[in-house]
């Protein structure tokens, strides 16, 4: 299988705190990967870091771009690391609270547009046909995820379960090679999580990309994705098939304590 | 009864409070003492009238967000009625244009001189809108970048004879050279850092005019700056007034249209975006540092003409006219009307410019009540008085519906 995104020893600490430590991942074209670990084992920091919002003390992070072969990621801006296809939601929701539904979506294709200053103040020719471009394929978006009767609402006034799929939408407009979702089932029902579960794999399906989730619904995580990696402490403790990672003794160990034997 | 308590409280304790200020007075030449009770008469009842409505305008005001929280938001109201309707706000537009072009034709030198001001201080307000509106930047030196505009046109003509239009883009770039300047070491700081560093900025322009006086001509300032050329022209007193007021308002309109396209631009939702999480548009693909320089540019380069239209206008400059009160006072036209909007500004400067010319007689009160007004601006209207109104987007798809429907 052909690889899509590739970290491999990757290190972060802060101040005396490794935060993360020699952690390594692979994710294939075309599957959904799952990063799992209890609460504090840098999940999401290791997230930033790939990302570009943290800069790794080593380690690299390979992209692997169609038209540019593989890049290293790190220590590249956080923006440019958006704009070579690698777009993330996050734990605690960020929309902006200022915008319209439709202008969050918008706010996502920013790094696949290209007007500027001058563009903008002449109203040329060029700017406004992008400009109704993606409106129109921000539309889109929020149809596919179904949020375009909002379109016009404030981002802060939806439900919670809409703003986390406006996240994602947001995300999507950036048209990524490889999603990256922070916990996209924190606070949702059962309900709203198989939704979620079924739309993961719908958006996989029809973007043709790669998804790399942290999730703590142990059932969703392990009906979803094709393969997991455990974290705990910083450092890598298991990985593979979702079924062989449950059984793992060492995962057990760090979800449920040294005295739970099974 | 909660509120007459209280209220007769309040004006027991501002009684208590100004009295040896003024009730007692010292009569130095028969060296005895005055009371002056009919004083205390005065601030005991103004302090309980004033306290009494206090008290009722905060009722009034929490009984308003009850509501507004119970209710479903409201989509139609007559505001965004009234702003929706492209028709009464074309019409708006060109009555509001009529009124500032034919405005010099109906009135004195002196009011048109006042109204120059204002238009200027429009200017002033959406070029510092741009920085603080927008991109959330908080700037409290702007009067430096406007002082570099005035003072480049004033060395310019001083040094090598260089009149208004060469001196309009060369104000326009120094300045702008100077907001890139002062953007730099600004870019990595947020919030209240940021305000301490261009507060800084402003103070040092500042102190360099007044001191540097070889080049500056100090506290004396720079005269004769000359007025705008009208193809050789030679006009009266009044006739320069009105050719620089609508050179000014030229300015303005040309301010108020790139603003009005930049707000609904790319650049313009990116500054937006910058403004309310600066994490969530890095990862968004936006490239902060940039969108905060090109705002700190953009912004001083009006601050510049803006500089250079007051220095043609009072053809008098020195450091006075750039302290840190004006600063303040650009600042207070954004808040005023508006963080974010661009038809705010109109209504920002206008007060601020003209309401102390037109209250003269309460000039010794100005400060106080401004005061006043801005306390109370930011405890019931906190989004200006022409809050920025969300665009409306045509969307391709629904447009077909609509028509077939």
């Amino acid at each position: 299988m052909e690889k899509a995104l590739e970290v491999s020893g990757l290190s972060i600490s802060f101040g005396g705190l490794k935060a993360v430590s020699n952690m390594s991942l692979t994710v294939n074209k075309g599957e959904i990967v799952a990063l799992i670990g209890p609460n504090g084992a840098g999940k999401t920091t290791f997230f930033n870091c790939v990302t570009g919002l943290y800069r790794p003390n080593s380690g690299t992070v390979r992209l692997n771009h169609p038209e540019r072969g593989e890049i290293d990621l790190k220590g590249l801006a956080p923006h440019v690391i958006t704009s070579l296809g690698l777009a993330r939601t996050f734990q605690n929701i960020r929309l902006f609270s200022k915008m319209t539904v439709l202008e969050n979506v918008m706010m996502g294709m920013h790094s696949r547009t290209k007007a500027g200053i001058f563009t903008a103040l002449t109203g040329s020719r060029y700017a406004r046909a992008e400009e109704q471009r993606i409106v129109d394929e921000s539309y889109e978006l929020l149809e596919f995820l179904n949020l375009q009767k909002l379109y016009k609402a404030n981002a802060k006034s939806l439900p919670y379960g809409d703003q986390r799929r406006l996240e994602i939408a947001r995300a999507l407009a950036a048209a990524p090679l490889v999603l990256l979702l922070d916990e996209p089932a924190a606070g949702m029902n059962p309900h709203e999580t198989l939704e979620l579960k079924e739309l993961v794999r719908q958006i996989r399906d029809r973007f043709k990309l790669s998804v790399l989730l942290i999730e703590h619904d142990m059932s969703m995580v392990m009906s979803l994705s094709d393969r997991v990696y455990v974290m705990e402490y910083g450092s890598p403790i298991a990985d593979g098939k979702p079924a062989d990672v449950s059984r793992d003794p060492a995962v057990i160990k760090a979800y449920l304590g040294e005295e739970y034997n099974a | 009864m909660y509120l007459i308590k209280r209220s007769l409280l309040v004006s027991i304790w501002f009684v208590l409070l100004t009295l040896p200020l003024l009730a007692v007075k010292v009569d130095t030449t028969n060296e005895t003492l005055i009371w002056r009770w009919e004083n205390m008469l005065y601030v005991a009842v103004s302090a309980f009238v004033l306290y009494m409505l206090w008290l009722l305008a905060m009722r009034w005001r929490s009984r308003q967000r009850r509501s507004e929280e119970l209710a479903q938001p409201r989509v139609h109201n007559l505001y965004s009625t009234i702003t929706d309707n492209k028709v009464i706000v074309g019409a708006f537009n060109l009555i509001l244009l009529a009124i500032l072009v034919l405005l010099p034709l109906l009135s004195s030198g002196y009011q048109i001189n006042i109204w120059t001001t204002a238009l200027i201080y429009v200017i002033l307000g959406l070029g510092l809108n741009i920085v603080v509106g927008f991109a959330g930047q908080l700037v409290l030196g702007y009067a430096a970048f406007y002082a570099v505009g005035a003072y480049t046109f004033g060395l310019l003509h001083q040094n090598f004879g260089v009149g208004f239009w060469v001196a309009l883009p060369c104000g326009a770039a120094v300045a702008g050279f100077f907001g890139i300047l002062v953007s730099l070491p600004v870019i990595r700081l947020r919030g209240d850092y940021l305000a301490i560093v261009t507060l800084g900025f402003g103070e040092i322009t500042r102190l360099v005019l007044e001191n540097w006086i070889e080049v500056t001509n100090g506290p004396g300032g720079i005269s004769n700056i000359p007025r705008p050329a009208l193809f050789n022209l030679e006009l009266s007193d009044t006739g320069t007034a009105v050719w620089v007021y609508y050179i000014v308002l030229l300015f303005m309109l040309i301010a108020f249209i790139s603003l009005l396209r930049l707000k609904n631009s790319r650049v313009g939702r990116s500054w937006i975006a910058v403004s309310e999480d600066e994490t969530a548009s890095e990862v968004m693909g936006i490239n902060t540092t940039w969108a905060k320089l090109t705002a700190f540019a953009l912004s001083a380069v009006w601050a510049g003409i803006a500089g250079v239209l007051f220095a043609t206008k009072t053809r008098f400059i020195n450091p006075d006219s750039f302290t840190f009160m004006d600063s303040a006072l650009f600042l207070c036209i954004v808040v005023l009307g508006g963080m974010g909007s661009v038809y705010g500004m109109l209504l920002g400067a206008f007060a601020i410019a003209l309401l102390p010319e037109y209250l003269r007689a309460f000039s010794e009160y100005r400060m106080l009540l401004f005061g006043a007004a801005m306390v109370l601006m930011m405890i019931f209207r906190p989004q200006g008085l022409i809050p920025p109104k969300a665009r409306q987007y045509r969307v391709s798809k629904l447009l077909g519906k609509e028509a077939q429907s």
